[in-house]
C-alpha cells in the first residue's frame, strides 16, 4: 500500500514530533490523499477523546490543603530561621554600635582625664597656683560668684587633716568650672567642679588611677566633681565624703 | 510547555498537584491509593528537592518520582508484572488493528466516554501511562522518555502500540454495546 510509509508517520505528525521537513512532506501528501486525511482525522479525534477521558480524577479540596500544609510546613521554619538570622544581624549591629559608642565615650573620657591631669599638674607647677588664696570656705565660695555659671557648698574642715589652699577658675572643653586645691600631708588634691551636662563623663564611682594620679569622680546636685591627686585613695575617699556631705547640706 | 527554571518547591510543585493526582489515580485506580501515592511523591520530592537540578524538567522529575513510587508499591509491582507479559503480544495487537476499521468516528459521541475510560483502565500499565503522558499531560516524547526512563524510540513504539491496543479494545467494547 503506497500510503503505508505516510501512515506510520501520522502519530508523530499529530503529536508535533515530526522534523519540519518530514512535516511539510506529509502536509503535501495529506492534501492529495483523502484516505490518509481521513486516517489523520480519526487519530486526532482519538487523541482528543483520550484527553477528555483521561482528565477524569480531581483531588479533593481537603487533600490539596493537606499536601499544601505538609510542604509549606518547611516554610515557617525557614522564615523563622531567616528572622533569627536577621535578628542576630540586628543584635550584632547594635552590639557593634554600642561597642563603638562605649569606645567613643571611653576615648572622650580619656581625653577629659588627661586634660584634667594637665590642669592639675599646671596648677601645682604654677607660681600662683590659686587665684583666691584662702583656707576659709566662706571666702572661697563667694569669690567664684559671677565667675562660673553655678554655685556650690564647701565642707567644714575642722577636725580633719585637710586644708583648703584656695581656688581658681578653670576651663574644660571651653566650659568654665571651679578648681579647688586641698592639701593633706604635703599632698595636693585638685577638686574640679563642672556643670554635669557640659562634661561627658561616664558614671564612674570608684577611685581609679589616671596617669599615675588617683582620681575620684561623682555627680552631685547637677555638678560633676573630679578629684585628682597623688594622695592615698583613702584620703581622696575621705575628702569626697566631706564634699558630698557639704553639697547635701 | 517550558519547564519552570527556578522557584521554591511549593511554587513549582503545587501547580502540578491536580495533574499529578489525576495521573496517580489512573495508575493506582482508586482514590485512597492515589492520595497515598501523591502524598508520598510530594514528601519524597520535597526531601530530594536539593538534588533537583534547576533548569532541568521539573515536571518530568515529579512524574518520575510518582511513577517510581507507584512501581514500588504492591499494586504497582502487580501492574508491572502484567506489563512484561503484554510486551510479548505486541505483534498480535498491531496485526489485529491493521485490517480492522478505525472506530474513532464513533467516539465523537459523548455517550462513549465511559467506554473509552474503561478501555484506558484496562490497558496494561506501560501503555496506559505513555498514552496519558502524551495525550493528557501533553508531554513531548523527550519528556515522556525522561519520565519513564526509556529511550525516545521506545516511547514512540510504545505509544503506537498503546494506540493500537486501545483501538482494538474500543472496537470490542463497541461491538458489545
Amino acid at each position: 500500500m503506497a500510503c503505508e510509509p505516510w501512515q506510520s508517520q501520522l502519530d508523530a505528525y499529530l503529536d508535533g514530533e515530526l522534523p519540519s521537513e518530514s512535516m511539510r512532506a506529509l502536509d503535501a501528501h495529506l492534501r492529495t490523499c483523502p484516505a490518509c486525511t481521513a486516517d489523520a482525522l480519526a487519530r486526532v479525534q482519538l487523541k482528543r477523546a483520550i484527553k477528555t477521558a483521561g482528565t477524569r480524577f480531581t483531588p479533593s479540596v481537603e487533600f490539596r490543603d493537606q499536601i499544601q500544609k505538609k510542604i509549606a510546613a518547611k516554610r515557617p521554619r525557614m522564615w523563622s530561621f531567616g528572622w533569627a538570622v536577621a535578628a542576630a544581624l540586628v543584635i550584632l549591629l547594635m552590639a557593634g554600635s554600642l561597642v563603638r559608642y562605649f569606645e567613643k565615650q571611653n576615648l572622650r573620657q580619656q581625653h577629659l582625664y588627661s586634660e584634667l591631669a594637665d590642669l592639675h599638674v599646671s596648677t601645682l607647677a604654677s607660681t600662683n597656683p590659686v587665684d583666691v588664696v584662702s583656707s576659709d570656705r566662706h571666702t572661697v565660695k563667694p569669690w567664684f560668684q559671677g565667675k562660673i555659671p553655678f554655685t556650690f557648698n564647701l565642707p567644714e574642715l575642722q577636725n580633719t587633716d585637710f586644708t583648703l589652699l584656695g581656688g581658681r577658675v578653670t576651663y574644660l572643653g571651653q566650659a568654665p568650672g571651679a578648681e579647688l586645691i586641698y592639701q593633706i600631708r604635703k599632698h595636693q588634691i585638685s577638686v574640679f567642679l563642672f556643670p554635669e551636662d557640659l562634661v561627658g563623663f561616664g558614671s564612674r564611682s570608684s577611685i581609679t588611677r589616671e596617669r599615675s594620679f588617683n582620681v575620684e569622680t561623682w555627680t552631685e546636685d547637677g555638678l560633676r566633681y573630679v578629684m585628682f591627686g597623688d594622695a592615698a585613695p583613702e584620703d581622696l575617699r575621705n575628702l569626697a565624703t566631706l564634699l558630698k556631705g557639704a553639697a547635701r547640706s | 510547555m517550558v519547564p519552570p527554571r527556578s522557584g521554591t518547591f511549593e511554587e513549582l510543585a503545587m501547580p502540578l498537584f491536580g495533574q499529578l493526582y489525576n495521573f496517580a489515580h489512573w495508575l493506582a485506580q482508586n482514590r485512597e491509593e492515589a492520595e497515598d501515592l501523591v502524598q508520598e511523591t510530594y514528601v519524597k520530592a520535597l526531601k530530594g528537592f536539593g538534588t533537583f537540578e534547576p533548569g532541568t524538567n521539573f515536571r518530568a522529575w515529579m512524574y518520575r518520582i510518582l511513577r517510581n513510587t507507584f512501581l514500588n508499591s504492591r499494586s504497582g509491582k502487580k501492574a508491572a508484572q502484567t506489563v512484561s507479559l503484554d510486551e510479548g503480544e505486541d505483534g498480535q495487537v498491531i496485526a489485529a488493528t491493521t485490517d480492522s476499521q478505525t472506530p474513532e468516528a464513533i467516539l465523537i459521541d459523548r455517550n462513549h466516554q465511559d467506554l473509552l475510560q474503561a478501555a484506558l483502565e484496562e490497558l496494561p500499565l506501560h501503555f496506559r501511562e505513555v498514552l496519558l503522558l502524551c495525550e493528557v499531560e501533553e508531554m513531548s516524547y523527550q519528556e515522556i522518555a525522561d519520565t519513564i526512563a526509556v529511550p525516545i524510540g521506545t516511547v514512540m513504539s510504545r505509544l503506537s502500540r498503546a494506540r493500537a491496543a486501545l483501538r482494538v479494545s474500543l472496537q470490542q467494547k463497541l461491538r458489545g454495546t
